[in-house]
C-alpha cells in the first residue's frame, strides 16, 4: 500500500534520478543501469568453470535491463566514505572473495575491484617488499586463481615489520577517470561513488589509464570497464558493502559523512588518517589509518 | 594450475594487480603512427600549395592523396581496440568535453572532410577531362566525381586553385592540431610518469612530420622506379631539407625530455631507468640508432652537396630508417608508458598477441590498407604531372 508519505519519497527519488540525467546532459536510459549494471545480484555458479562466480549472460542482461528499484533512496542525503584501519588487517582476503562473488567480478588474477597488498620490511632493510594475493607465487601456492591466499614465503627470514593494506576504488572527489571518459559513461554520483553505465561505455579504457590507483579493469567478455562502486546496489538499500560486511577484524569501516556519529565519521575524527597519492589531486574518499611511506 | 599465467603480463617488482592486463595494445601504437604519416605528408603537399615552394610541385598532389588515404584508415585501429565498437559514436553524440579523447571524432571528421575537399579542388580539372574521354563505367564514375561542375575555363581553374590553396592553409593548423592533439591524449595523463610531459605534443608532432616525409621519399622513389620516370633532383633536395630539419629538432627535444626525467630524478626514477634498460631497450635502441643514422646521413648529404643517384639511394634509406625509427618511438611511448607500473615499483613486459582482434596480424592488415587504397586512388586520380607543368 502506498501512503502519501512514501509517495512523496518515491517522487523525490524519481526526481533525483531525473536531475542526474540532466546533469549528464543526455537522455540515455542510464537511470536503470545506475544500480543494476554494476551489481551482480545473485552470485551463481556458472557452467564456465574458471569464472565460477560470474553472472551468466542472462543474469547480466536481466540486471541491466530490469534493475532493482530503490524508491525510497535520495542520493542528496548521503555522503558515503570508507575508512581502512590497516593495523587491523590480517590479510585473510575474505573481502576479496566476497567482492568477487557479490559483484560478479571476473575470477582470474588480473581483474579486481578490491585487493590486499602485503608490505614486508626484511631485517635491516629500508624498503618494503610488496606483493598482492595475485602474485604468481601466491597463486602457485594455492594452485588456483580463485582461492585467495597469501603464501608463507617469509617464514624462514627475519622480518622487521610487516602489514597489509586493503585497496579499493577511492571514489575520488576529483576522479581522473571521470575527467577522461569521452562519453560520460562513468560519472560521479551525488552521494559519492563513481559509477559506470555499462550500457553506454564504449570500452576505450582511457579511464583505466587515468586512475592513479589501478582500481579499474577491463571486462573482456562484456567489452566494458569494471570497478568497485562500494556495492552501490547494497548501500542504497541501507546495507554495508560486501567487503565491509565480511571483514572479521573491522578493518574496513563504512558510513555516511553527513552523519557525524556514523562509524566512518567517528573513525576519521578520532584517528590521524591519510589518503593514497595525495599529490595526484584526486582527493580520495577512502581514509587510511596506519599506512607507511612505502605504501603506493 | 588454471590458465591464468597464459594471459597475465609478466612483471617484476610490484604492480597493481589490475595492471597485468595492459589496456592499450599495439593497435594504439599504430594509431598515432598513421595519423603522424598523414600530418607529414600533408605538410609536404602544403609547402607547395601554400608557400609555393616549387621543388615540391612534382609530389604535392601525390602527397595530398597519401595524406587522404592514410587518414581514411587512421580511426580503424581505434575501432578494433574498443570493447564496444558499435557504440563508438557515443563519444560523438554525447561528447564529455573534459576528456581529451572526446573531440577525436570531430577533429578527425573535420580533417577528413578538408582533405576530401582539397583533393577535389586539386583534381577537378583532371576529373572533368577524364569524364570527357573515358567511356563506360569509368566515364560515369568521373562524371559523378565532377559533382556537376565541368567548367574548365581559366577563370574556373583559378578559382579551383584559390580554394585548394585556402583549404591547404586551413589544413596546416588542422594537421598540426590533429597530431598535437594525439600527443595531448597521452601527455595530459598525470598517472603515467612516462607520458605525463609537456613536451609530448611537440615530440609527437615533429616526429610525425619527419615520418611523413620519410614515407613520401620512400613512396616517391618506389613509384618513380615502377613508372620508369626520372626522380627530380630538386624535389629530393627539398625533401632532404625538411627531413634534416625534422630529425634534428625531434632528437634535441627527445634528448631534453629524457634529460629532464633523469635530472629531476623524482621518486621512481630508478624504475624509469630500468624500463629503458629492460622492457623497451630494443625499441629504444632501434629508435635512437635510426635517428642517429638519419641525422648523420642527411648531414652528410647536405655537407657534401650530394645529387643524383647517390642522393636518391641514401635518401631512400633515410626514409625507411625514419619510418622504422618513428614506429619504434611510438611503441616506446605507448607500450613503454604502460610497462612502467603506476606503483613506480614494478615493470611489466608486454608481449603482443599474434592472432586475434587486437593482434599483430590485425595491425599488419590495417597498416597495408592505406597503401593499397593509395594505389587504387592514384589509378583513379593520377597525381603525376609528367613533363607538363603541374596543374594546381
Ligand atoms: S580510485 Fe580511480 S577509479 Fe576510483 S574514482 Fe578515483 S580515479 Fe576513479
Ligand atoms: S572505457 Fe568506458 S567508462 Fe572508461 S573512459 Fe572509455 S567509455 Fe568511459
Amino acid at each position: 500500500m502506498t501512503t502519501p508519505d512514501t509517495q512523496v519519497e518515491q517522487d523525490r527519488a524519481v526526481m533525483s534520478r531525473r536531475n542526474f540525467l540532466g546533469f549528464l546532459g543526455k537522455g540515455v536510459a542510464c537511470a536503470g543501469a545506475l544500480v543494476g549494471a554494476g551489481g551482480a545480484v545473485g552470485a551463481v555458479v556458472s557452467e564456465r568453470g574458471n569464472r565460477a562466480f560470474q553472472q551468466n549472460d542472462e543474469q547480466y542482461a536481466e540486471a541491466v535491463n530490469n534493475p532493482p528499484q530503490v524508491p525510497d533512496y535520495n542520493w542528496n542525503d548521503h555522503k558515503w566514505a570508507i575508512g581502512v584501519d590497516t593495523d587491523r588487517c590480517i590479510g585473510c582476503l575474505r573481502c576479496m572473495e566476497a567482492c568477487k562473488m557479490e559483484n560478479s567480478v571476473q575470477m582470474d588474477a588480473n581483474h579486481h575491484r578490491t585487493w590486499v597488498e602485503r608490505y614486508v620490511y626484511l631485517e635491516g632493510s629500508n624498503t618494503a617488499i610488496v606483493d598482492s594475493q595475485s602474485d604468481p607465487k601466491n597463486i602457485e601456492n594455492t594452485g588456483s586463481e580463485t582461492k585467495f591466499r597469501f603464501d608463507n614465503r617469509y617464514r624462514n627470514v627475519k622480518v622487521d615489520k610487516a602489514f597489509f593494506v586493503p585497496k579499493l576504488c577511492n571514489q575520488c572527489e576529483h576522479p581522473s577517470c571521470v575527467q577522461v571518459c569521452p562519453t560520460g559513461a562513468t560519472f560521479k554520483a551525488k552521494d559519492g561513488p563513481v559509477l559506470i553505465d555499462t550500457t553506454y561505455c564504449i570500452g576505450c579504457q582511457y579511464c583505466v589509464q587515468a586512475c592513479p590507483y589501478g582500481a579499474r579493469s577491463f571486462n573482456e567478455s562484456r567489452g566494458t570497464v569494471d570497478k568497485c562502486n562500494w556495492c552501490y546496489h547494497r548501500i542504497t538499500k541501507g546495507l554495508n558493502p560486501a567487503c565491509v560486511e565480511v571483514c572479521p577484524t573491522g578493518t574496513r569501516i563504512f558510513g555516511d559523512r553527513n552523519d557525524p556519529e556514523s562509524p566512518v565519521s567517528l573513525f576519521i575524527r578520532n584517528n590521524h588518517v591519510q589518503v593514497l597519492k595525495p599529490e595526484m589531486g584526486n582527493a580520495p574518499n577512502v581514509f587510511y589509518k596506519g599506512t607507511d611511506k612505502e605504501v603506493v | 594450475m588454471e590458465h591464468v599465467f597464459d594471459h597475465v603480463t609478466p612483471y617484476i617488482g610490484y604492480v597493481y594487480p589490475n595492471e597485468t592486463d595492459v589496456p592499450w595494445s599495439q593497435l594504439i601504437v599504430i594509431y598515432p603512427y598513421i595519423t603522424g604519416l598523414v600530418a607529414g605528408a600533408f605538410v609536404i603537399s602544403s609547402l607547395y600549395h601554400v608557400f609555393n615552394i616549387k621543388s615540391f610541385a612534382p609530389v604535392s598532389r601525390f602527397a595530398l592523396l597519401t595524406a587522404l588515404c592514410f587518414m581514411i584508415f587512421a580511426p580503424t585501429p581505434l575501432l578494433f581496440h574498443l570493447g564496444q565498437p558499435t557504440r563508438a559514436f557515443n563519444a560523438v553524440i554525447t561528447p564529455h568535453w573534459t576528456s581529451a579523447m572526446a573531440a577525436f571524432g570531430y577533429v578527425a571528421g573535420f580533417y577528413l572532410c578538408l582533405l576530401l575537399l582539397e583533393t577535389w579542388f586539386a583534381f577537378r580539372a583532371d576529373i572533368v577531362a577524364m569524364s570527357k574521354v573515358k567511356t563506360g563505367i569509368m566515364g560515369k564514375v568521373y562524371g559523378v566525381l565532377t559533382l556537376g561542375s565541368d567548367d574548365v575555363s581559366p577563370h574556373a581553374l583559378a578559382i579551383d586553385h584559390k580554394f585548394a590553396r585556402i583549404l591547404s592553409m586551413i589544413g596546416i593548423p588542422s594537421a598540426m592540431g590533429l597530431h598535437g592533439y594525439v600527443g595531448f591524449v597521452f601527455g595530459s595523463l598525470k598517472t603515467r610518469e612516462w607520458w605525463s610531459s609537456d613536451l609530448m605534443p611537440v615530440i609527437f608532432l615533429l616526429s610525425a612530420v619527419a615520418s611523413g616525409v620519410g614515407l613520401l621519399i620512400v613512396l616517391y622513389v618506389i613509384v618513380s622506379k615502377f613508372r620508369k620516370t626520372p626522380i627530380i633532383d630538386e624535389t629530393m633536395r627539398g625533401l632532404l631539407y625538411v627531413l634534416f630539419a625534422g630529425i634534428t629538432i625531434v632528437m634535441v627535444i627527445e634528448a631534453l625530455e629524457l634529460l629532464e626525467i633523469f635530472y629531476k630524478a623524482r621518486e621512481g626514477v630508478d624504475t624509469v631507468k630500468a624500463l629503458i634498460a629492460g622492457p623497451i631497450w630494443v625499441g629504444m635502441a632501434i629508435q635512437w640508432i635510426m635517428s642517429v643514422f638519419v641525422l648523420a646521413v642527411t648531414s652528410g648529404l647536405l655537407i657534401f652537396e650530394v645529387h643524383g643517384k647517390r642522393l636518391v639511394n641514401w635518401l631512400f634509406l633515410c626514409g625507411l630508417a625514419i619510418m622504422v625509427g618513428v614506429l619504434a618511438m611510438r611503441w616506446n611511448v605507448v607500450i613503454g608508458g604502460q610497462e612502467l607500473s603506476k606503483t613506480m615499483k614494478g615493470l611489466l613486459t608486454f608481449y603482443p598477441e599474434v592472432f586475434g582482434r587486437e593482434s599483430l596480424f590485425v595491425v599488419g592488415v590495417i597498416s597495408v590498407c592505406p597503401y593499397i587504397t593509395l594505389w587504387l586512388v592514384t589509378k583513379l586520380l593520377p597525381p603525376w604531372a609528367d613533363g607538363k607543368k603541374a596543374v594546381v
